[in-house]
C-alpha cells in the first residue's frame, strides 16, 4: 500500500498484472493524446510559439479547449504534442527543476538548460515517454528555439513545427517565413500556421493559442483566434421536471434545521426529581 | 535463424475507412435522409464535398457510408438496376422492392463485401414515410430512424431519446407522439450533426439533408426553409424530393 | 474498461454540479451485479466517479480516502476540488508504466467562502487532466455520452433541471452500450445539500 512518503519516480507494480490482462485480451483504455499542431518561430525581438487546443481520444474530441503551451520559466515556454499526460508532467517536472536551478545558481535560466534537461530525461526513458516538444525562450545569450523528439533528439532551427499537423503548418512557414519579422507579422504567421493545422489536420482543431517571448517579457495570448465557435442549436433540450423516473431519493442537508420548543415552567420552579 | 526460410505474405488491404456519418428519420408522410460531406482517411481530409446521400427515384433516397469507393460503385449499380426496372415496367420501383434489391445486391458479395452501411429513405406505396437500414452484407430492417457511420454511436442514443422518447415519462394522461412534425425533425437532424461535428474529428465541412415528401402533403412548411431546393426528377412525379444544404465546422 | 464495464458523467449547472454513474458490474458480457456504484464521496462537496476495472475502482477509492485523510490532517482543512483533481492526476501518473485501468471524473463545489463555484474534471488512465466548463464523460459508453451531452447540455441549468438533463444523458447513452446500464444513480451537489436519486432504468 501507499507509504506516507512515496519513493521518487515511477511505480511499476501494476505492470505484471497489466501484461497478464493484456495477454488475456482485455483491451487497454487509450490515453488522451494531443493529435496537435504546435509551432514556433524566431522573429526580430524573440520567439513566437503557437498551438491549437484540441485533445483527442482516438477519433473523439476529449477536450475542445485545452492548453498546450506550458510554463517552464518566466522567459521560457514549451509546446507539447503526443501523449497528453506525458507533455503535461514532463514540462511540469522540468519547470520545477529549472526553478531550483535558477535559485541555486542565482542566474536567469537559459533555454539550453531546459532543452538539455528535457532531452536527457526523455532519452533516459528511451521514447517510452511520448512527449514531442517545441521549446522556446529568450535568455542572456539571445532567443532560442528547439524541438525535442520523444527519444531525446533535438533540433535548433529558426522555425519549427511538430505534431500531426506539422506538415500543414510547415508548409505555411516554408512559404512565408522571413528573417527579422516584426512582432505583429510573426504572430500572424504563427496563427496562419496553426490555422493550417486546425483546418487541414483532423487531429488538430478549435482555437489558436499564441505566446510571444522577448527580452522584455512574455505575453500569453490564450485563444488568440477562435474560428470554431459552435453556433446556436436549432432546438432547446431542457426537459420538463419529472421526465426522468426514479425510485429512491436521499437528501443530505448541510444546513441543520433547528427549532426551539418553549416548555413552560411552573412558577417557583420545578421540584427536583428524587424518585 | 532456421535454414528453411518461412513463407512471407504481403498483405494488401483492399478496404479503407473514409469517415463521415449518415442519418435518416421517417415521418408520417415524409422521410428525411442526411449526411455530412467530409471524406477523410486517417488524419487527412480528402475532400470537403463528397456527397453521401443520393436521390434514386422520386420516392427513394439512399445514403451510403463507410468505404467511399465501394459506396460510389454501389450507388451507381443500384441506379443502373433501377433504370433497367423502369425500362422493363414503365414505372419506378417501389421503395420496399428497392430495399429487397439492395439486400440481394449486398449479399451477392457476402465473401467480398461492399464495405458500406446503407440507409434507404423514402415514401412507401401506401404514402407513408419509411427508413430501411442495412448492414454491409444485406441484413435489413424498416425503422423510424437510424444513424450510421463514424459518429453513429454519438447520434443514435440522441435519436432514441428525441424520436422514440426513450426514458422520458409522458405527462400523466397523455402519450408521446408517434410521428414528429417535419420542422422538428429537420431541427433534430441539424442539431445531431452540429453536435457530432463538435465531438468527432471525421464529421464536418457540410451537411446535405434530403427531404422526400409524399404526394398530397402540404409544402407550406418547407417553403419557409432557407436555401431549400427541389430535386424531383420527373415533372409527372407525385412524390417530391428536396435538398437542404448547410455548412458545418471545418476543423 | 470492457472487462467490468461502467460509465460516469458529470455536468455543471447554475451554482450546482451533478455526477451520475450506472450500476452494472460485469465479467465481460456476463452481468455479475446491478448495485455497483462507481461514485464515491470525498468530502461533503466533492464526489469522484471511477469507472473502469473494478479491482482498481476499489483500490483507488481507498487510496484516495487515505491520501485525502492525510491531506486533511497535515493541512488542517478540507481539500478543495481543484487540489483533489491534481491529487488524482499525480496518483495516476505515478503509475505511468503500469497504470490503473480507470478514467476518473471529479465533481464538486469550492468552499462557500469562495462562492461555492462548480468544478468538474476528468482524467485519462495515466492522469492527464481535462477541465472543461460544461461536462465530462468517461467509461465504456463515453462516445455515446459525448453525443448525448453535447446535444442536451446547456448553460445555467438549476439543480432540478440539471438532474433531468444528466439523467437523460446517462440513461439513453447506457441503453446503447452493452457494458453499462442496469440502473443508475445521480448526485446533485448544491451549496446547501446533496440530492441522491436512484433512477428507474432498463434492466437488460
Amino acid at each position: 500500500m501507499a507509504d506516507v512518503y512515496n519513493k521518487a519516480g515511477f511505480d511499476f507494480s501494476n505492470h505484471v498484472r497489466n501484461s497478464f490482462l493484456q495477454s488475456k485480451g482485455v483491451p487497454f483504455p487509450k490515453a488522451t493524446s494531443t493529435g496537435t499542431t504546435i509551432v514556433g518561430c524566431l522573429f526580430k525581438d524573440g520567439i513566437v510559439l503557437g498551438a491549437d487546443t484540441r485533445a483527442t481520444e482516438g477519433p473523439i474530441v476529449a477536450d475542445k479547449n485545452c492548453e498546450k503551451i506550458h510554463y517552464i520559466t518566466d522567459n521560457i515556454r514549451c509546446c507539447g504534442a503526443g501523449t497528453a499526460a506525458d507533455t503535461e508532467f514532463t514540462t511540469a517536472l522540468i519547470s520545477s527543476n529549472m526553478e531550483l536551478h535558477a535559485l541555486n545558481s542565482g542566474r536567469k535560466p537559459r533555454v539550453v538548460t531546459a532543452m538539455t534537461m528535457l532531452k536527457q530525461y526523455l532519452f533516459r526513458h528511451q521514447g517510452a515517454i511520448g512527449a514531442a516538444l517545441v521549446l522556446g525562450g529568450v535568455d542572456s545569450t539571445g532567443a532560442h528555439l528547439f524541438t525535442v523528439a520523444p527519444h531525446g533528439s533535438t533540433d535548433k532551427l529558426p522555425y519549427v513545427t511538430m505534431g500531426s499537423g506539422s506538415l500543414a503548418a510547415m508548409a505555411v512557414f516554408e512559404s512565408q517565413w522571413r528573417k527579422d519579422l516584426d512582432r505583429e507579422s510573426a504572430i500572424n504567421l504563427v496563427s496562419a500556421a496553426i490555422s493550417a493545422g486546425i483546418f487541414n489536420d483532423l487531429g488538430s482543431g478549435s482555437n489558436v493559442d499564441v505566446c510571444v517571448i522577448t527580452a522584455e517579457g512574455t505575453t500569453m495570448l490564450r485563444n488568440h483566434v477562435t474560428p470554431n465557435e459552435r453556433g446556436a442549436k436549432e432546438k432547446r433540450y431542457k426537459f420538463r421536471l419529472g421526465t426522468t423516473a426514479w425510485t429512491k431519493e436521499s437528501v443530505r442537508k448541510f444546513v441543520v434545521d433547528e427549532s426551539v420548543t418553549q416548555i413552560s415552567v411552573p412558577a417557583g420552579g420545578e421540584a427536583m426529581d428524587i424518585s | 535463424m532456421s535454414p528453411i526460410s518461412q513463407p512471407t505474405s504481403v498483405a494488401f488491404n483492399p478496404y479503407a475507412e473514409n469517415g463521415g456519418t449518415i442519418l435518416a428519420i421517417a415521418g408520417l408522410d415524409f422521410a428525411v435522409v442526411a449526411g455530412d460531406t467530409r471524406q477523410s482517411e486517417g488524419y487527412s481530409i480528402q475532400t470537403r464535398y463528397a456527397p453521401k446521400v443520393f436521390r434514386l427515384t422520386d420516392k427513394a433516397t439512399l445514403a451510403v457510408n463507410g468505404f467511399a469507393a465501394d459506396g460510389n460503385i454501389f450507388v451507381k449499380t443500384v441506379k443502373q438496376r433501377l433504370e433497367w426496372y423502369r425500362h422493363a415496367h414503365a414505372k419506378d420501383m417501389p421503395l420496399r422492392a428497392i430495399a429487397r434489391l439492395i439486400q440481394t445486391m449486398l449479399y451477392a458479395k457476402r465473401f467480398f463485401p461492399y464495405y458500406v452501411y446503407n440507409i434507404l429513405g423514402g415514401i412507401e406505396e401506401d404514402g407513408s414515410g419509411a427508413v430501411y437500414s442495412f448492414d454491409p452484407v444485406g441484413s435489413y430492417e424498416r425503422e423510424a430512424c437510424r444513424a450510421a457511420g463514424a459518429a453513429s454511436s454519438l447520434i443514435q442514443p440522441f435519436l432514441d431519446n428525441q424520436i422514440y422518447f426513450k426514458n422520458q415519462v409522458a405527462v400523466s394522461g397523455t402519450s408521446h407522439p408517434k410521428h414528429l412534425p417535419i420542422l422538428d425533425v429537420l431541427s433534430l437532424v441539424t442539431d445531431s450533426f452540429t453536435s457530432a461535428t463538435e465531438r468527432h474529428i471525421e464529421v464536418g465541412d457540410g451537411l446535405e439533408i434530403y427531404v422526400i415528401v409524399a404526394s398530397g402533403r402540404s409544402l407550406t412548411e418547407l417553403s419557409s426553409i432557407a436555401g431549400i431546393e427541389e430535386v424531383t426528377g420527373s415533372a409527372s412525379a407525385t412524390d417530391r424530393v428536396f435538398v437542404i444544404r448547410r455548412e458545418l465546422k471545418k476543423d | 474498461m470492457e472487462l467490468n464495464g461502467g460509465s460516469v458523467v458529470a455536468m455543471v449547472g447554475k451554482n450546482c454540479v451533478a455526477i451520475a454513474s450506472d450500476l452494472r458490474l460485469g465479467n465481460q458480457a456476463l452481468t455479475i451485479a446491478t448495485n455497483f456504484e462507481k461514485t464515491f464521496p470525498i468530502t461533503d462537496r466533492i464526489i469522484i466517479g471511477l469507472p473502469g476495472l473494478a479491482t482498481d475502482v476499489i483500490t483507488l477509492k481507498e487510496r484516495f480516502r487515505y491520501r485525502v485523510n492525510m491531506y486533511t490532517i497535515k493541512e488542517g482543512r478540507e481539500i478543495e476540488p481543484e487540489t483533489f483533481a491534481h491529487l488524482v492526476s499525480s496518483t495516476l501518473y505515478e503509475r505511468r508504466f503500469g497504470p490503473f485501468f480507470v478514467e476518473p471524473v471529479i465533481a464538486g463545489l469550492t468552499k462557500p467562502s469562495e462562492g461555492s463555484v462548480p468544478f468538474i474534471a476528468g482524467t485519462d488512465l495515466i492522469g492527464c487532466l481535462t477541465l472543461p466548463k460544461d461536462f465530462v464523460v468517461s467509461g465504456t459508453a463515453s462516445d455515446k455520452l459525448f453525443g448525448m451531452a453535447e446535444s442536451l447540455w446547456e448553460p445555467d441549468l438549476g439543480p432540478e433541471e440539471l438532474f433531468e438533463t444528466i439523467s437523460q444523458t446517462l440513461m439513453n447513452a447506457v441503453d446503447r452500450d452493452a457494458f453499462s446500464g442496469w440502473g443508475a444513480v445521480v448526485h446533485v451537489i448544491t451549496p446547501d445539500k446533496v440530492i441522491t436519486r436512484t433512477l428507474k432504468g432498463r434492466m437488460d
